[in-house]
């Protein structure tokens, strides 16, 4: 197996266990699971099932208390010290003192980009997201679905190779959702990421992933791991057709067998 | 208009419900001394006139609001500001050592935020501290103050600014360590994905964050700077000042000069309060601030 070349991210083992005052919290126990280059992986399951707890690990915001996990064959630490990843959150968290092309800036001048380099990367990234020519506007001044817009083009500009969305578009409408799932596949085309992407919604995550793993809670485990087969190009339509239909359905049962729904 | 409606006329309703009391009050309270007056001038006066002597005394118990305002306008506009009687002058001192305690206090409060957000061991001792000294009467500290200082030969400006300092860190130290604990964890686990440093979390989130807390406690430690000040002038024996002018008042019953004082420190605080709330605006709207 040639894990070291395409193995983006590889948990063995993995587990983490919160300590708190009702007693210990099995956040994740026994996560094994291989991200390759490319991949569009999608973490489907109910709250507490341990999803965002492991897309936390893979950007080292959380520390596993046990098993053995790499990104880009490093460790987490390593990983985010050497900014291998770009992370976007359930909440747009632009800074409102800041216009979008300053957000989008913040990273570069941390990480110490020149002006010139700047100004051509958001001037990129905000084409990437359509949002060319708002990059003067403050976030109050934009809707929810174009602030996480300008999140995902934060999160874009260092041109990191990984992109760890945790629900980025759950807080958004359906329809709203629907137009920026397609031009998320879009964008994952033209920059050829690897997204690891955090979803409570079966449709999104059947329509956007080549892989979707199923996790169900007490403890947060992997109960199923689902191949898309799909085509790669996919227009919303695709939705309705039976193949769509399909998986959809494997997840749903997927998600049933980790008995979620009784409790 | 509407702002005619909405601001002004509710204010000015409150205004006029002022005045009324207050010719109300002088009446009912300096009308036993003009009782004694006329009864030992055998003078005998209609109700208007009686009404009327009530609030014309020299030194009334209680002035009335027009004697007050003729005795502002007079030293206000019509002396020398260079004149001993002059309240541009006397609010011209106390707003000096007001500033500069206030840019001390503002200092301090904003160093002592700072230590507190980043030390671990100063968040735990100081904060206790900093509460303490404020339950300490200020007018018990500033005697001391004053004396203390005499006696290393420091005179006139310092001592009644670090009465002013002494009131003016508190509201800023607690307004700031709140504003720079203000970010989200999500906003600093952005930080953290970044690795940015601490210095970088700091300047580049934490301090925008904390402005409007800033402001806002500024407000509170402007006006305190200005009592500080005041209270700072009265066991001086200070020659010059809103609280030497109080303390003169007091000694020779000139309540209408001890009055119009107030008048003047109270105009002084609500112009400085103004000067703070209009610069924390402008900040905000340059920090993008959606306009209310």
């Amino acid at each position: 197996m040639t894990a070291s070349s395409s193995s983006v991210v590889s948990a063995r083992k993995l587990g983490l266990t919160f300590e708190t005052n009702d007693g210990p919290v099995h956040a994740l126990s026994d996560v094994d699971l291989e991200v390759r280059k490319g991949d569009f992986i999608s973490f489907i399951g109910p709250s507490g099932c341990g999803k965002t707890t492991f897309l936390r690990v893979i950007a080292d915001l959380e520390k596993p208390t046990s098993g053995e996990i790499s990104v880009n064959g490093m460790t987490p630490e390593e990983a985010r010290k050497s900014r291998s990843y770009g992370y976007v959150f359930q909440a747009p968290a632009l800074y409102p003192w800041r216009t979008i092309e300053k957000n989008i800036a913040l990273p570069l001048e941390i990480m110490g980009h020149s002006t010139a380099e700047r100004a051509s990367r958001i001037e990129r990234t905000l084409d990437l997201v359509n949002l060319t020519g708002f990059g003067k506007k403050y976030p109050w001044q934009l809707s929810g679905g174009m602030q996480q817009r300008a999140s995902i083009a934060r999160a874009l500009a260092f041109d990191a190779d990984l992109l760890l969305m945790d629900e980025p578009f759950g807080a958004l409408d359906e329809i709203v959702r629907d137009h920026l799932n397609a031009q998320l596949l879009k964008l994952w085309a033209r920059t050829e990421k690897t997204i690891c992407f955090v979803t409570h919604s079966i449709p999104e995550a059947v329509y956007l992933s080549t892989r979707i793993v199923v996790m169900s809670p007490r403890p947060g485990r992997v109960t199923d791991v689902i191949e898309s087969t799909l085509p790669a190009e996919r227009p919303l339509e695709i939705r309705e057709t039976p193949e769509f239909l399909e998986i959809a359905h494997r997840v749903r049962e997927g998600l049933r067998a980790g008995h979620s729904y009784e409790e | 208009m509407t702002s005619l409606r909405h601001h002004t006329l509710p204010v000015l309703s409150i205004l006029v419900a002022i005045v009324v009391i207050w010719y109300v009050a002088a009446v009912f309270m300096n009308a036993p001394f003009q009782h004694d007056l006329d009864r030992r001038a055998s003078v005998t006066r209609t109700t208007t006139e009686f009404v009327g002597a009530t609030l014309s005394q020299p030194k009334p118990v209680l002035p009335a609001p027009h004697q007050v305002a003729s005795n502002v306008y007079e030293n206000t506009f019509l002396r020398r500001v260079t004149s001993n009687r002059s309240l541009v002058y006397h609010s011209w001192v106390t707003l000096s050592s007001t500033a500069v305690g206030f840019t001390l206090g503002t200092l301090t409060g904003i160093l002592i935020a700072v230590g507190i957000v980043h030390v671990k061991a100063l968040d735990r001792s100081l904060m206790p501290w900093i509460i303490a000294s404020q339950t300490v009467p200020i007018l018990a500290i500033a005697p001391m103050v004053v004396v203390v200082l005499a006696a290393i030969n420091v005179t006139g400006l310092i001592p009644k600014a670090l009465i002013s300092t002494y009131l003016s860190f508190f509201p800023v130290a607690v307004g700031m360590v709140k504003g720079l604990r203000s970010p989200e964890s999500i906003q600093l686990d952005l930080m953290r994905t970044y690795n940015a440093s601490r210095a970088q979390t700091f300047w580049k989130l934490r301090v925008p964050a904390s402005i409007p807390f800033l402001f806002t406690s500024m407000k509170v430690a402007i006006a305190a700077s200005l009592v500080g000040a005041i209270v700072g002038e009265l066991p001086t024996g200070a020659v010059a000042g809103i609280g030497s002018k109080l303390l003169a008042g007091s000694y020779y019953s000139q309540t209408i000069d001890i009055w119009a004082a107030l008048i003047a420190g109270s105009v002084l605080a609500a112009i400085l309060v103004t000067i703070v709330g209009v610069a924390g605006k402008i900040v905000e709207r340059s920090m993008g601030g959606r306009p209310a």
